[in-house]
């Protein structure tokens, strides 16, 4: 099958890796991997805000160049909640560029999701050894209900100790534009996080969306943890970290 | 009540700042969202499917809501023919008026309380006070909050649960001239003991209502203290203040709705006291008001009616969506700036009291969807947040750098060949800015993110470059 990779715009700013990752999960399930290089963003930003006219041009725009695929898999709930969910509310006011929305978005997978339920993956070919706590993205789990994907895959790596924190469900405070407009209370939310995090002494934080992750790592290099790894699943689950 | 939600930031800034608060605020979330944790388990363990309560009480809400005129009038009926006056007012000002003017007509002094958070709308305490009517708050936290001066409320269920046992020890022992107490049963003991006298000398009762009932025109109350069961049948004259939005069509209906408002609020499986109460005392009754009145309010509800707003009116008050925020765990209520604090006070403040007056509020959450989720009638409450930010940006409300940076990056998104330029130039102004230890301490184009944290750096180039050099 044909499989489009939706980069997300903050994998292809901030951590190019994980996008190389998820190429090389693809390929190992077997599946022929493009990346569209006209693609950019999915407008979340912009819809979040409220601003519906930039976010329904952003939206044509992904539909137009990832609709002629069998799957699109994105790196992040977030993005992949926003495409699914969002996109035919969005375009509802245009009943062809609806119908397009309706047909694609039900083909759009978050990671972990593809993995473990369209692909069916058998094994993975990450090599990680140490013990991870996963954050559970909001958008993702409440949205798209990706809770026992990533723990799934997790359980086939045999060098994985999985220890789980309290409040894993919980937000980490990032929020998209709530983390500039409302620095304080984001930082302060993340200080719960990262405090949950560490009663499980794991190696290394591990969840779904690079938002989260840029958040809970800048707190903890900023409480002075320089000792706890921050790792997108996809980096895990792929190996070479 | 006098709005300060424009004072959102800083209020939210002091709340940060206050280690006493912050402390408070971890206690409390831990009980509030295990509390109701359990309880649901609880339900579900006897074979209970709570997801189905949530489907139905969200139907039952959305009908009630269509055709919300014509269960009013049948509510009036029932409750007129019962002995009760029903009242209408159309904001605070006029519930104010008709408080004190029925206090009048019953040569009434002194009026006690329980909780009412229309009351807080309507700043009714002040009102009477200013008419010569003491009003005496008796639920426990309200009580509390009158004798502070008369803080507003922290919370709709639990006003002082921004406030520590000692806060609470130190207020007892300086307003009541008694010894320091610090157990717990002491200081309710005390109150209790101060709040007989003023349920026995009041002449009005006033109290809030959890739902109305049409077709008996009874009023249910959900409490755990007893005060609104003493409230509502000593004195002579009860008044009851509600929402227009409070109206269930029977009994059944009342049973299904308690059955999620107590699981979802206190975590109780049923509170310590549901009051039932329909008509004035009969002559062959012991207790109860020789006089009752119903004071239905409209105060913005009515405008929501067929809105796209509509769904926000479905509200049981449980507080479930505060008690599971990440932003109201974190500042508490009072930083919302007006009755009603969290995520429901954040679709309400600006719908009630006007978009401009709350700008900050839709846009003070992280859209985590934790309150869609525990809503016990299903408010899709990020939704009516987003839809708030929406009219923000309709009405020009956001300030023009917001607007410049978001047109802007959706124009620049929408035209690769920029994208990719733009990119390349931000990563690696990003990673100068950062240095040599992969981090930035201080980000000019977002300077509230690196407020608390640091911004981690970008790897070096994007993904589309390197790509691009792998494809060739």
């Amino acid at each position: 099958m044909r499989v489009a990779l939706f980069v997300t715009c903050l994998v292809d700013m901030m951590r190019p890796r994980i996008g190389f990752a998820v190429i090389r999960l693809l390929e190992a399930a077997g599946c022929e991997v493009v990346v569209p290089e006209s693609q950019t963003c999915c407008g979340q930003p912009a819809f979040n805000s409220g601003d519906l006219a930039s976010a329904a041009l952003l939206a044509k725009k992904v539909i137009a160049e990832f609709e002629g695929y069998d799957y699109v898999v994105a790196p992040s709930g977030s993005c992949a909640d926003q495409i699914r969910n969002e996109y035919p509310g969005l375009l509802a006011d245009d009943p062809e560029w609806h119908r397009r929305a309706v047909a694609f978005c039900p083909r759009v997978h978050e990671l972990t999701d593809f993995l473990a339920n369209v692909a069916k993956v058998g094994k993975v070919p990450g090599d990680f050894a140490g013990s991870i706590t996963y954050h559970d993205s909001c958008a993702g789990l409440r949205n798209l209900g990706i809770k026992d994907q990533p723990r799934h895959l997790l359980a086939k790596l045999p060098g994985v100790e999985l220890r789980e924190m309290p409040g894993a469900e919980e937000c980490c405070g990032f929020g998209g534009t709530f983390s500039v407009k409302f620095g304080e209370i984001s930082a302060a939310i993340a200080e719960r996080k990262c405090a949950s995090a560490g009663t499980t002494g794991a190696d290394a934080i591990v969840g779904g969306d690079l938002g989260c992750l840029l958040n809970i790592e800048g707190k903890l290099r900023r409480m002075g943890d320089e000792r706890t790894k921050v790792l997108h699943i996809a980096e895990v689950l792929a190996g070479g970290t | 009540m006098q709005i300060r939600s424009m004072f959102f930031k800083a209020n939210a800034a002091a709340a940060l700042a206050n280690p006493v608060l912050q402390g408070n605020m971890r206690t409390s979330k831990g009980k509030f969202v295990d509390k109701r944790r359990t309880a649901i388990a609880d339900f579900s363990a006897e074979g209970g499917d709570f997801e189905a309560l949530r489907d139905a009480a969200a139907e039952l809400r959305d009908r009630v809501l269509k055709d919300l005129d014509l269960w009013l009038e049948k509510f009036e009926a029932a409750a007129t023919a019962s002995g009760a006056t029903v009242l209408w007012a159309k904001d605070g000002d006029e519930i104010c008026r008709h408080v004190v003017d029925i206090a009048r007509r019953h040569s009434v002094r002194k009026a006690v309380k329980s909780k009412s958070m229309l009351s807080e709308e309507a700043g009714l305490n002040q009102a009477l006070e200013a008419s010569g009517i003491k009003p005496v708050e008796t639920d426990l936290g309200e009580y509390i909050l009158q004798i502070n001066n008369n803080e507003p409320p922290s919370h709709i269920i639990a006003p002082v649960v921004h406030k520590s046992l000692d806060e609470v020890a130190d207020l007892f022992e300086k307003t009541h001239r008694t010894p320091r107490k610090t157990e717990i049963p002491e200081l309710t003991r005390e109150a209790r003991e101060v709040l007989r006298s003023h349920f026995l000398d009041a002449d009005m009762g006033i109290s809030g209502g959890n739902f109305l009932v049409a077709e008996t025109g009874s009023v249910a109350l959900v409490t755990n203290e007893g005060n609104g069961r003493m409230v509502t049948t000593l004195p002579r004259v009860h008044v009851v203040v509600t929402g227009i939005e409070k109206v269930v069509p029977t009994m059944e209906d009342l049973s299904l709705l308690l059955r999620l408002l107590i699981r979802s609020a206190t975590g109780q499986h049923i509170s310590n006291y549901v009051s039932l109460l329909t008509g004035v005392k009969r002559p062959d009754e012991h207790d109860g008001p020789e006089h009752l009145y119903f004071i239905l309010v409209d105060n913005g509800r009515a405008d929501l009616v067929a809105s796209e707003f509509q769904d926000m009116l479905r509200c049981i008050r449980c507080g479930a969506c505060m008690n599971h925020c990440p932003v109201y765990q974190t500042i508490g209520g009072h930083a919302y700036g007006w009755v009603y604090p969290g995520p429901m006070g954040s679709v309400l403040t600006p719908l009630y009291q006007g978009l401009n007056k709350a700008i900050d509020l839709p846009q003070a959450a992280t859209l985590c969807n934790q309150c869609g989720v525990v809503c016990p009638v299903k408010i899709p409450l990020p939704e009516l947040l987003r839809k708030l930010r929406e009219k923000q940006v309709e009405k020009n409300l956001r300030p023009w750098f917001e607007r410049i940076a978001l047109k802007g990056w959706a124009w620049v998104a929408s035209k690769p060949k920029l994208y990719a330029l733009g990119t390349w130039f931000g990563v690696r102004y990003l990673n100068w800015l950062a240095g040599a230890d992969d981090r930035i301490r201080v980000l000019g184009v977002a300077p509230e993110w690196t407020l608390g944290r640091d911004f981690p750096a970008p790897e070096g180039k994007t993904f589309r470059e390197l790509y691009a050099a792998r494809k060739r």
